[in-house]
């Protein structure tokens, strides 16, 4: 018998130790003044560690991005970044100023262009754009990070943490560090004596700092209902009386745009008036929309389970705990990863919107010169072939996919885009700018954030076209330009085959769903302005200083 | 700004009835004015537009609509400042639904 190799089978552990010995000797406690933050860094980040820096879709551990990008490249560099979000400049200060060379995250909306540049000059590496969940999960694989740099709101002496209504991606974070022999490094905005809950105890916490200020937090979820047009109104009557009433859609999550913010101001009025409170939206996979507050107010709502909070909501949501899930304490506690996974496995439906569509229905966020990435859509917009429990919309998603001895269901993926963009930009397009980026890239696969395989259905101000039904490419080539409009994909449509579709319930127009255009105006809105959802909130919702103009 | 006349054969209007003014010049937007027209199976169309070089989208859109809708004996005057497709067809439609006084 051969003889076991000798190896250190704790070297994690080894180095852990180390890493806290040089934090030590510097004189550095568990609780770091934040004008020793860089000497910290230094001494308990190594060249060529995984970092994971905490930015989500809101929170941001910008006092700690800042100085880790303050940090001196000759001493920390080759770092390999795991993140959520590239929201902050500091964040890719971080690749310009020689520190981080490889990225794997999921997001970079307002760092998209720089990041393509980066790319372009070869000067930082991305291992893959994740889906949130794919990342969190590769957090527990082959991406768990050495050292963590989380945001939270408050420290007690010991180093326990209060998460506040913004908990995200933290838990996550911190559980895959912590317990892989990792660093957990923690910002915060206040030091308490006694916290209002423990949301990560202080054992898996190393050190703590009290940030100058308190953190950013991107209010990513508000939509001044000023803005939505008639157009998108319509195409929210639509949606609700093609969809929502039709497959009895009660679990559900939106995307971000003004055509969702459209849909869910409309169910107080137009889906009221269907008759369909209690029988649609009762459930939701959700950040805390403030375009949501009439739909609340007019008891559509049952329950929303957010992925993070929204900046102005705190007091609202603490006062509706019915509704949103709070702690003993009052506030919410949001958690991405399992939002995400209700968003994924038990949710009936997305409706989400997209900047192109092919016409094999795949979409893509991407555009030349931006890598974007695209957060949590991918999840949500899929079909889970691993859900095993039914429920009526589902169900009837299902068979009209494959006939009434179908044997699983359909999770229904709507796609909810005007035919053209600002500047008369068609959203439908021959060929997805993915695939330039691709090469652009030197990726593996083109960035597309919905596969058209998924996609049940698209509204468009021409109409809903139902991909389920269709038998043939061919016939979903059609359905799809038989509701762009008129965009040189839409004007390219065969005519007679459209009138087919259509003639089959395939393709509907506002009138075939006896839906009267004049109906559509913005007076149709439960709320017109963000002082009307101040107004349906009882005051309660305090929306930020951009949005208020009273 | 660009000045455009169309002309497209359309079944009868249902029903005349006072002209009707629809939407607002503005960014984006799009105001129209439908009255009662020389010709009952025609309907002519002029626009005033801020964009230029759309010519062959509005006789789409517009040719679509005359096609779609009974809107012959009408005379339909457009002042646009860069709506999209979707804002003239809802506008139209909004537009002539007015004219008919409430017909659909």
């Amino acid at each position: 018998m051969n003889a076991p190799l000798s190896r250190n089978w704790d070297s994690l552990r080894q180095s852990r130790r180390r890493r806290l010995e040089r934090a030590a000797g510097l004189g550095l406690g568990k609780a770091i003044p934040a004008e020793r933050i860089i000497d910290l860094l230094e001494a308990v980040i190594q060249p060529g560690d995984r970092v994971c820096l905490e930015g989500n879709n809101q929170k941001q551990a910008d006092f700690l991005a800042e100085s880790l990008a303050d940090c001196d490249p000759a001493r920390i560099n080759q770092l390999q970044m795991v993140q959520s979000v590239l929201a902050l400049p500091s964040h890719v200060d971080l690749f310009e100023r020689g520190l981080a060379n490889r990225l794997d995250f999921s997001f970079s909306g307002p760092q998209g262009a720089r990041l393509a540049k980066l790319v372009q000059e070869q000067r930082i590496e991305i291992g893959a754009i994740h889906t949130y969940l794919e990342l969190f999960g590769r957090y527990f694989m082959d991406l768990t990070p050495n050292v963590a740099l989380i945001a939270a709101q408050a420290a007690d002496a010991d180093g326990n943490l209060y998460l506040g209504p913004n908990t995200e991606d933290t838990p996550a974070i911190v559980e895959a560090t912590a317990f892989k022999g990792g660093i957990v490094i923690a910002q915060v905005n206040e030091r308490l004596d006694k916290l209002p809950r423990v949301d990560v105890p202080a054992d898996w916490v190393d050190f703590t700092v009290l940030a100058p200020k308190p953190n950013y937090i991107e209010p990513l979820f508000t939509r001044d209902p000023a803005q939505i047009t008639e157009v998108q109104v319509l195409m929210a009557m639509m949606a609700i009386k093609g969809i929502y009433a039709e497959y009895g859609v009660t679990r559900l999550n939106h995307g971000i745009g003004f055509d969702t913010a459209a849909i869910e101001l409309l169910l107080p009025t137009y889906a009221a008036d269907l008759g369909l409170k209690g029988k649609i939206c009762t459930h939701w996979a959700l950040n805390p929309h403030p375009t949501l507050i009439p739909a609340i107010e007019s008891g559509f709502v049952e329950s929303v389970h957010c992925f993070g909070s929204e900046v102005g909501m705190d007091a609202y949501i603490s006062a509706r705990s019915d509704v949103f899930f709070t702690g003993a304490d009052g506030s919410m506690r949001s958690n991405r990863a399992f939002s995400q996974t209700a968003g994924l496995y038990a949710c009936d439906m997305f409706i989400g919107s997209t900047l192109q569509m092919d016409l094999a229905g795949n979409s893509s966020t991407a555009t030349l010169g931006r890598i974007t990435g695209f957060g949590g859509a991918p999840n949500m917009g899929s079909d889970p072939h691993g859900r095993r429990h039914a429920s009526p919309a589902w169900l009837k998603a299902g068979r009209e996919a494959a006939g009434p001895n179908a044997i699983r269901g359909r999770k229904l993926v709507v796609q909810m885009v005007e035919t053209f963009r600002e500047h008369m930009a068609p959203v439908f397009v021959e060929e997805l700018d993915a695939w330039k980026l691709q090469k652009m890239m030197g990726a593996e696969l083109p960035p597309i954030m919905i596969y058209g395989d998924d996609v049940s259905h698209i509204v468009t101000e021409e109409g809903i076209a139902n991909l389920l039904l269709c038998r043939s490419p061919e016939e979903r080539e059609q359905a799809i330009r038989g509701v762009a409009g008129f965009t040189p994909v839409g004007m390219a449509r065969d005519k007679a085959m459209v009138e087919n579709l259509r003639d089959r319930g395939i393709i509907r127009r506002a009138e075939d769903l006896g839906i009267d255009p004049r109906q559509a105006t913005r007076d149709l809105l439960a709320a017109r302005s963000v002082k009307d959802l101040v107004r349906w909130s009882g005051g309660l919702y305090a929306p930020p200083s951009r949005f208020r103009n009273w | 700004m660009e000045t455009l006349d169309f002309r497209f054969a359309s079944k009868p209007v249902s029903r005349v009835a006072d002209p009707a003014l629809c939407g607002v010049v503005g960014s984006g937007n799009l105001e129209i004015l439908i009255k009662t027209g020389s010709e009952p199976a025609a309907c002519r169309v002029s626009i005033k537009t801020s964009a230029r070089g759309f010519g062959d989208t509005w006789q789409a859109v517009l040719g679509s609509f005359a096609a779609g809708h009974a809107a012959g004996g009408t005379e339909i005057a457009i002042n646009d400042m860069g709506a999209t497709p979707a804002v003239v067809t809802l506008r139209l439609a909004q537009a002539l639904a007015e004219y008919q006084g409430g017909a659909q």
